[in-house]
């Protein structure tokens, strides 16, 4: 279907990252946003707080960020489109919450705007090193999508594609910014409503009787209803069967955690979302992502002019990790150059669908601003060699 | 107690239903709570209260933390949520603000709503939010075996206080009111009637709404205080209640084995949050001011 008009600012704009999310919410259908103040996303919700009352929805701030990434699974369950937003020290205390939208399928967004960490950090300055903690950070095994925008057009186009997506396999999508893409500013061109798609919820056309809220359908995910329908379910993060009831038992916790990740399956393969260029006689590749792809780019031009045959993988979906294609030129490539805004984190999962077939060499860098260019090119000189 | 006096002599019919059984989710019973737990009782008080307040109830919602009481939600046939620890409130917030329409109960232990939930209690009394809090205060955390609560009075031995308790703990009908919940009511579950009466008093009443309700753990809290069974439990909420409505609640306090106040504390009318939200952006925007349609058609 197509996006409400309402919430549609068709036109060209001059927006930064945080902004043009927060127009992108809204394109998508969020009626409701719940939040706590952290540089450096709090432009987001800010944005959302003076733009909602007049498209007709609701902007709360919470107590605190436990409150703010459970309010908006409430309102999810009440029929809304919802999201929150946060950084670092914020998207720690959310973590429990990532777990619950996992396990209750409930479908939402949370977008971090990555800062230097850990703990309290870097505040104001970047960072790319919450990859790991966006799949990994709640207990227990489940699956989540991550979206990794590197410009305020991407933040836009993303934020719709993450609510989207979001509805079609009811999980928790991460939208992962870092302080450079939230706060640069640049041109934003926002379409006319009928030229955005919106992936309306999956609301079942069972009567009450018929339905049970768990039971998956054949892509493995369940279809919804709402609060207030008459369809008297129970929602619980206790391992639960398909009718939702709490069901302590091997054989049930075994169906539903591996169809948790089951049902993503397709996002790691075909449907992964990147963005290529000169791979055909490629030497090397330069993988990255988010505000390190545009420094990479820098490098993988300086290197060409030197004659390297280097080629770029940008990931845009980094969780489900995209893991067929990097496996499929693994064969191919001599080596893969690995820069992102921390220790090593995206560079695992390279080396992993790389297998030994070729050489992964990570560029790290411990947060606070972006890469030399000239860091990437030696790597890429090197791997060359 | 002699067991024989549990034995009902009367044949019962193996059609016979409890009146409250469309209201619980039969398919799941037998509960987890143990013999003499007052949470039992005080979910048949709510559904009396619900049959007596004529609510629609397909726009009834539960919502429960984590803890014995928090497995309320799951037995209530009604639409019903089982969250996480501490954020039963929360959630509610988000549900009611997303569907007005609902009437969003919150149904939680003492633990669950005071300790790990407690920021989350007074900003949603704050706020008014128009949400209806029953709180089941068996002075423990019951669910992992007994260890001291906010709530649990001094002297008081417990699981983690194998010497007796020294914290101060919570009044927590003052606590409501000094928060600014609309409506504070304090019963036990010897008070069935009033209990009843109170919620369904509370399910007709608009903005945040507060009822604790002392309940017994025979299991972890009175056994290892030497205070005897469940019918103990009842003898003793007899023997040292007092009904005091409109009593200040700052005189409520609870101690080991002192009086317990219980009545009706607090009836307000306050503006609740979608009201002032929309009072609020009416007068600032005026015509351009859009009414929330949150829960979408899509």
């Amino acid at each position: 279907m197509h996006a409400d008009p309402k919430g549609v600012l068709t036109g060209v704009h001059f927006l930064d990252g945080d902004h043009a999310c927060c127009e992108g919410t809204l394109a998508a259908g969020a009626r409701f946003a719940a939040g706590y103040p952290i540089t450096p996303s709090t432009e987001v919700v800010e944005r959302f707080a003076w733009r909602i009352p007049t498209v007709g929805g609701i902007f709360i701030q919470m107590e605190d960020e436990l409150a703010a990434s459970i309010a908006i699974q409430g309102a999810v369950w009440g029929g809304a489109k919802a999201f929150t937003v946060t950084s670092g020290p914020g998207f720690s205390l959310m973590m429990e919450h990532i777990g619950y939208a996992a396990m209750t399928e409930t479908p939402c967004v949370f977008v971090n705007v990555q800062r230097g960490g850990p703990s309290t950090g870097l505040p104001t300055l970047p960072a790319q090193a919450d990859m790991m903690q966006a799949k990994w950070g709640s207990h227990g095994d489940y699956g989540i999508i991550a979206l990794c925008p590197n410009s305020p057009q991407e933040c836009f186009d993303l934020t719709i594609t993450g609510f989207n997506l979001s509805e079609e396999f009811r999980v928790p999508v991460m939208l992962m910014l870092d302080e450079c893409v939230g706060h640069m500013t640049e041109k934003v061109v926002i379409p006319a409503a009928e030229q955005i798609e919106v992936t309306p919820r999956r609301q079942t056309k069972l009567p009450p009787e018929e339905f049970h809220l768990f039971e998956p359908r054949e892509d493995l995910v369940p279809d919804m209803v709402k609060a207030g329908d008459g369809y008297r379910f129970h929602v619980t993060g206790l391992t639960h069967d398909h009718r939702g009831y709490p069901s302590m038992n091997v054989e049930t916790q075994d169906e539903q955690v591996r169809r948790l990740q089951d049902k993503l399956k397709p996002l790691s393969n075909g449907r992964a979302i990147c963005e290529t260029e000169n791979l055909d006689d490629a030497d090397v590749v330069v993988v990255s992502y988010g505000i390190t792809s545009r420094v990479a780019q820098r490098a993988l031009q300086l290197a060409r002019a030197r004659g390297i045959r280097a080629g770029k993988f940008r990931i845009i979906s980094a969780w489900p990790f995209p893991e067929q294609r990097i496996r499929d030129l693994a064969g191919r490539v001599k080596a893969f150059v690995v820069p992102e805004i921390n220790l090593g984190q995206m560079v695992h999962e390279v080396a992993r669908a790389a297998a030994g077939k070729a050489a992964v060499i990570p560029v790290s860098h411990a947060g606070g601003s972006v890469h030399n260019p000239e860091l990437i090119l030696k790597a890429i000189e090197e791997a060359a060699r | 107690m002699n067991p024989s006096t549990l034995e009902i002599p009367v044949e019962i019919p193996a059609d016979a239903r409890n009146p409250v059984e469309p209201f619980l989710r039969m398919d799941r019973m037998p509960h987890i709570w143990c013999p003499a737990c007052g949470i039992g009782t005080t979910v048949n008080c709510f559904t009396r209260a619900l049959l007596d307040s004529k609510v629609d109830l397909d726009k009834v919602a539960v919502v429960s933390g984590i803890g014995c009481t928090g497995r309320v939600a799951g037995y209530a046939n009604l639409d019903s949520f089982h969250t996480t620890h501490g954020r039963a409130i929360p959630f509610a917030t988000g549900l009611k603000l997303a569907n007005p329409e609902l009437q969003v109960v919150v149904y939680s232990g003492d633990g669950d709503l005071f300790a790990i939930g407690g920021n989350h209690f007074i900003h949603a009394a704050r706020r008014n939010m128009d949400l209806k809090v029953i709180c089941v205060n068996n002075l423990t955390y019951a669910m992992t075996g007994g260890q001291t609560a906010p709530t649990t009075p001094d002297h008081v031995i417990s699981a983690t206080s194998p010497y007796g308790v020294f914290e101060p703990s919570f009044n927590l009908v003052a606590l409501a009111e000094a928060a600014g919940a609309a409506y504070v009511a304090r019963w036990t579950t010897y008070h069935v009637k009033q209990l009843s009466r109170s919620m369904e008093e509370m399910l007709h009443k608009k903005g945040f709404c507060f009822i604790e309700v002392l309940s017994p753990c025979p299991t972890l809290y009175q056994r290892r205080n030497k205070m005897g069974e469940g019918l103990d439990a009842m003898k003793f909420y007899k023997q040292v209640s007092k009904v005091r409505n409109g009593a200040p609640t700052s005189e409520c306090a609870l101690t080991k084995s002192g009086e317990i106040v219980v009545g009706k504390f607090v009836d307000r009318d306050r503006p609740d949050y979608l009201n002032l939200l929309r009072t609020q952006m009416t007068e600032s925007l005026g015509d351009r001011y859009a009414e929330p349609e949150v829960s979408c058609s899509c």
